[in-house]
């Protein structure tokens, strides 16, 4: 047979490509599970590292199922509707127009509780992202995780790094008229006596910045119900 | 007649591209990826355990088509051949060993654009048996792997002050010693350019060693 022929090639390339795609498809529907599971667990994770609880990714669901007691849906009027707040997609919540949902994720430990909220927002590269535990009083920061996709390693990849993270606990949202403040991150370094500032990486402005813009525009969403 | 599949030509397969014939260090083939993942000793051996099995898997399968394969669409059918088990690679590494392919991201399917493997297939397995391409396969990506694990453990010890390997986990080795004596990680050696740089010294510590590298000017 003529392997060179138009036929032949035309042929070849046909059972070549369907012979691929069968496989290609039956391997990704039989590991999807697996996969959509890493994800799963990876949330659960990040979300009990927001309140200092380190887990490894096997026993992430036990503590989560354990200490996360509530899941609450939060409509822009800070008021709860049905709905499903482990699968939210955040980022597309604040895209969408019309009707948006945010969740909120409620943490119990020996009887003091704690609001978890996730975060999304824009790096220098990538997107960046994290989740901040707020105190039963719905103002001071019990504690605050991030990570990136593609941050610069050794400035703004350093956001997920305990150094960072740590000086958060303790700062508040609201200052003591109950104005809305939020928690800004300051080049040069915050005072002590902040409430609401905590240090930049030196050399990863635009991702402490973003840091900033994603707590003021996220927390400012759940304002309604951090007050109520 | 029938050669001994180790026989002493075969074994020059292996062999070869770990010093002589490297495809990182002599052919200066998958660069790219070698800049990318050797921040860490882990990623690095499961990228070039990434490497060893599309290369084993695209150099016998295509060795064992090279007859029925027509040739003017021989690029694009090694070309799918390769892409499909990197996909395979990545959805198996995405199920198993998340932490893991999240460090590679991109750079498992970046595999497909990896010279060495498209080199390997045009200059040996379309014109060899399977038997000895399945050698060839296995003597690259050692070498290839083989320098990603050198710059890997340069880079992570410099830049990090720890050695993370697959199994064992991480070990810290200079971390205490940066806590203690105002010891400072060398940065730098954690960006791509240092790669490149280490790359660079081992080329020339190979060279200056291996009469065979030595040109005469």
């Amino acid at each position: 047979m003529d392997v060179n022929s138009n036929k032949y090639t035309i042929g070849f390339s046909l059972i070549m490509v369907v012979i691929v795609a069968l496989i290609l498809a039956f391997t990704s529907e039989s590991l999807k599970p697996m996969q959509k599971k890493n994800v799963e667990l990876e949330k659960m994770q990040n979300i009990l590292q927001s309140v200092g609880v380190s887990v490894s990714r096997d026993e992430a669901e036990a503590n989560f199922n354990q200490f996360i007691t509530e899941q609450i849906v939060l409509d822009l009027n800070g008021q709860k509707v049905e709905g499903d707040a482990f699968n939210i997609d955040v980022l597309k919540e604040y895209k969408s127009g019309g009707q948006k949902n945010f969740p909120i994720f409620v943490y119990e430990n020996k009887g003091s509780r704690k609001f978890i909220i996730p975060l999304v927002g824009k790096g220098l590269w990538g997107p960046i992202w994290g989740y901040i535990a707020l105190d039963e009083d719905k103002n001071t920061v019990a504690g605050a995780s991030f990570d990136h996709k593609t941050e610069t390693p050794g400035l703004g990849a350093e956001i997920n790094q305990g150094w960072f993270q740590a000086p958060f606990v303790g700062k508040k949202v609201f200052d003591e008229t109950g104005t809305y403040k939020s928690i800004t991150v300051i080049k040069g370094g915050a005072k002590d006596s902040d409430l609401h500032g905590v240090d930049a990486i030196s050399g990863g402005t635009i991702t402490s910045n973003g840091v900033t813009e994603m707590l003021i525009r996220t927390l400012k969403v759940y304002e309604p119900f951090l007050k109520s | 007649m029938s050669e001994a599949l180790f026989s002493k030509k075969n074994m020059k397969l292996i062999k070869d591209p770990l010093n002589d014939d490297n495809p990182i260090t002599v052919q200066v083939l998958g660069i790219c990826s070698a800049l990318a993942i050797t921040v860490k000793v882990e990623t690095a051996f499961v990228m070039a355990m990434s490497v060893l099995f599309v290369m084993i898997g695209a150099n016998v399968i295509v060795s064992l088509l090279r007859k029925v394969i027509p040739s003017r669409i021989r690029i694009i059918v090694q070309l799918v051949i390769v892409a499909s088990l990197v996909i395979l690679v990545d959805q198996i590494l995405k199920a198993f060993v998340y932490d893991v392919s999240k460090q590679l991201s991109v750079f498992v399917g970046l595999i497909i654009t990896n010279c060495i493997i498209m080199g390997r297939l045009e200059a040996f397995a379309l014109g060899n048996k399977p038997g000895v391409s399945f050698l060839d396969a296995v003597g690259n990506a050692f070498g290839y792997g083989l320098i990603l694990i050198v710059v890997a453990v340069f880079r992570e010890l410099f830049g990090s002050g720890t050695l993370t390997f697959p199994v064992i986990g991480k070990i810290e080795i200079l971390t205490s010693l940066a806590e203690n004596t105002g010891y400072q990680h060398n940065g730098l050696m954690i960006l791509p350019p240092m790669a490149l740089i280490t790359v660079g010294i081992y080329i020339w510590i190979q060279r200056s060693r291996n009469k065979k590298l030595i040109e005469n000017h």
